[in-house]
């Protein structure tokens, strides 16, 4: 309830920033609906024995990196862990690649060498795609720093769990970033487990918004089920950022519908509470609500609904008609040659 | 027929399971995400979601019913409207991938060389040389930073940056905190997004805290983007025991970092292997241990002057032509062996002495040239013996020179316990000149 009551407030606070507009609000919904279906999919063919290994899916947490994702500009980078699909399309990475790596495929974003937890895109500045939990967040300080060194306006936007927010590095980042005021806005998706331990039997802090505060880390707690007052936050935290204040923290309360991977039974968690956050906490549910009081017609919906599955569809059907990559591949890429 | 709802795999290894229950039955509408059936393993009860909306069609396994195969259907989907949906995808190849026989990793491809001749030298200490290399090669690129602890304002630790702070300004000569897994974090992070700089540990013995960012993002992220995300990046810092300071600041980290592909590891052991192969390090668009000793930086060498003056990367240098042995060595322990031919040499024996310079990749060209040559080998290192250089050595010559060996590989090393303090016991620990000659004789 506890949590519930947080939303409420958050909600209130995000109401009284900007308001996405329709189109923005349908690019939005679509952005979040190619995420569910393509993990939605990927899960379907972890099952067929297609995907091996670790697969971490995003469903549920849509919200979050779509909305922060609409408040920024291009040139921005972006980082995260290993829950990483939902990042990647939403930084504009092709659903192909994307599948074709997690099949393990030639086609794949790294050529079938790195899986589900390692992609990269020079061109869409994601950064990966990182296994080891809260790596990305010093890697994420340095992205910072480089546009620091280089004078430019970008900012770095790092991501990472509720789970690795106690890591020790984390705590470095903050320090190093406010000390040298770098421009990284630090994102935790609280999604309330670091995989089966709660975020109370985990840590002693009681509000991961403030965790930055000893460093003057600005923090704001948002309700990451709801699209508008996440791309809210994000619109204040990327331009107190881009003007040279430092770092950010935000911490964006969400809830992820999966288990941990797909080998958890979830047994940390009722069905109930899965059940609830579904059926009256859905991100896509909610923006779409919205939309059809805005007068959006059955029509355009589906239109929006065939497009998506047709691109995961496409995307699922490369991922398994492209190539296992050449063993010729398996000694290339150690070493930059020359 | 509609799509078929298939048996899904809820783990890397299940290959079967017992569907337990079905919470959806023939002509229920089902949408993306809803819960259709309960599956049990032998570890654990997992949901199965629908993946597709539609009606189900019919339940083709009977809820209880234990041993359902992976990918057996389970139940029917008819499509949107009752439309007939796509047939499943194929299957996947199946992977016919040949077993590649590879006993150790390329090395460097370079035939036994001689060194180029630089012209003119000068005395030069090694401390001079490395910082004349990073201010040559920070003037040459705007890219390169250098950072760590106490590199600017204090003008480093052991002053190897000293002036560098006047010269290049505080953006590009970073005093950090002592946090070396967050600073380190960082300058991977900023070599990602193509800037190059170069992190100097205090010791390398501070670099065990930020040894996951270094091997796990640094040295294999390359390889895990498909050759898209590279890391120019110089860890650099005094490496092996100063003196006296006891056993957390005296290990060789040289066997850590040379056992992982990915990097490069470099350990000069003049102030022209100092400057030259600082420079190619700096240069280099992959990650770059660079492991300097402490006992070395006041050491004065004979240094070209030239202003293009770079080293290669793998490649040895032979710093004494000999005949009846070969002596192989790195770092401060060239020292050690060159001392050691010395000796030898007044009691009629020719020894060779190869400065390896880098570590990874080695250069096994002119080691087992060397060999080939003298039929006997004896290695010197700082370090622990188990697992470390000296047995990798040797065995690249038991691999490649076997047959022109007249006695068996030998290794001098440190002795296989933590560094003690008290000044005798250390002494006790570290190669001597004496241990080389030792081996030496032990074979001749």
């Amino acid at each position: 309830m506890a949590q519930a009551e947080t939303r409420k407030k958050s909600k209130g606070r995000a109401a009284s920033n900007q308001v996405l507009t329709q189109d923005q609000l349908l690019r939005g919904y679509r952005d979040m609906l190619l995420i569910r279906r393509f993990e939605e999919k990927a899960g379907q063919l972890y099952g067929m024995g297609l995907i091996g290994g670790f697969c971490h899916l995003y469903i549920g947490q849509e919200a979050v990196v779509v909305g922060i994702q609409m408040a920024l500009e291009q040139g921005d980078e972006v980082i995260t862990s290993y829950r990483d699909h939902g990042h990647m399309l939403a930084t504009g990475m092709e659903a192909r690649g994307v599948m074709a790596e997690l099949t393990g495929r030639e086609g794949g974003y790294s050529r079938g060498k790195g899986g589900s937890m390692h992609m990269f895109s020079r061109e869409k500045n994601f950064f990966g795609g990182h296994g080891i939990v809260g790596a990305q967040v010093s890697l994420g300080a340095g992205l910072a720093f480089s546009n620091w060194y280089r004078k430019n306006d970008r900012v770095a936007v790092t991501y990472f769990g509720d789970g690795a927010s106690n890591q020790g590095q984390v705590f470095e980042s903050f320090n190093l970033a406010a000390l040298m005021k770098l421009p990284c806005i630090f994102v935790i998706e609280n999604n309330r487990y670091g995989m089966g331990t709660s975020v109370e039997r985990a840590t002693a802090s009681h509000d991961l918004s403030q965790n930055g505060a000893p460093w003057g880390i600005k923090g704001v707690k948002v309700d990451g089920m709801d699209l508008e007052a996440v791309h809210a936050a994000a619109e204040v935290a990327v331009a107190a950022c881009r003007a040279g204040e430092g770092p950010y923290l935000m911490e964006v309360e969400t809830y992820r519908y999966r288990g941990h991977s797909m080998s958890d039974p979830a047994k940390y968690r009722t069905r109930d509470e899965v059940q609830k956050m579904r059926t009256e906490h859905d991100a896509i549910e909610s923006v779409r609500h919205k939309l059809e009081a805005l007068g959006v017609d059955a029509a355009a919906f589906k239109g929006i609904d065939d497009e998506v599955k047709a691109i995961v569809t496409d995307a699922a059907e490369f991922a398994q008609s492209s190539p296992e990559p050449n063993v010729s591949q398996l000694w290339t890429d150690v070493l930059v040659e020359g | 027929m509609g799509v078929q709802i298939l048996m899904p795999a809820l783990s890397p290894t299940m290959t079967e399971g017992k569907l337990s229950r079905w919470l959806k039955k023939a002509g229920d509408d089902v949408r993306a995400g809803d819960v259709i059936a309960e599956i049990e393993t032998d570890k654990a009860t997992m949901e199965v979601e629908a993946v597709d909306e539609g009606r189900i069609g019919k339940l083709l396994v009977p809820e209880g019913t234990e041993g359902v195969a992976v990918n057996t259907p389970i139940a029917e989907l008819e499509g949107e409207g009752g439309k007939i949906a796509a047939p499943e995808p194929t299957p996947a190849p199946v992977a016919a991938a040949p077993v590649v026989h590879a006993a150790s990793a390329p090395v460097a491809a370079l035939a036994a060389a001689e060194e180029k001749d630089w012209g003119p030298t000068k005395p030069v200490t090694v401390r001079e040389a490395l910082r004349d290399a990073m201010a040559l090669e920070m003037r040459r690129d705007g890219d390169v930073f250098l950072l760590g602890e106490e590199v600017a304002q204090y003008q480093g630790a052991y002053k190897i940056s000293q002036g560098l702070l006047d010269e290049f300004g505080p953006r590009r000569i970073i005093d950090t905190p002592i946090t070396e897994h967050g600073f380190t974090g960082m300058a991977v992070g900023a070599a990602m997004n193509g800037l190059k700089p170069i992190v100097e540990f205090m010791t390398f013995n501070f670099s065990m805290q930020a040894i996951d960012q270094i091997i796990n993002s640094a040295a294999k992220t390359l390889y895990m983007s498909g050759g898209q995300m590279g890391c120019p990046i110089v860890f650099r810092g005094p490496n092996g025991a100063a003196s006296r300071v006891g056993a957390q600041h005296s290990q060789c980290y040289a066997s850590w970092y040379a056992h992982c592909p990915g990097l490069k590891v470099v350990a000069p052991w003049s102030a022209a292997d100092a400057k030259g192969l600082l420079r190619a390090a700096i240069r280099d668009p992959n990650p770059v241990i660079f492991l300097e000793n402490e006992i070395l930086y006041g050491q004065t060498f004979e240094c070209p002057v030239d202003e293009d003056f770079i080293l290669p990367i793998g490649r040895a240098k032979i710093e004494r032509v000999g005949t009846d042995v070969t002596i192989v060595a790195f770092s401060i322990m060239v020292g050690v062996a060159m001392k050691a031919a010395e000796t030898l040499a007044a009691q009629g024996i020719s020894a060779e002495v190869i400065n390896l310079r880098s570590l990874r990749p080695m250069d096994h060209a002119t080691i087992v040239a060397s060999v080939k040559k003298t039929n006997r080998i004896v290695t010197v290192e700082e370090g622990w013996p188990t697992a470390g250089i000296g047995a990798e050595i040797n065995m690249v010559v038991i691999e490649q020179a076997f047959d022109w060996l007249d006695a068996p590989p030998q290794r001098v090393a440190g002795l296989d316990i933590p560094l003690p303090y008290a000044a005798n016991l250390e002494k006790l620990c570290l190669p001597q000149p004496d241990w080389v000659v030792d081996a030496v004789k032990k074979i001749i």
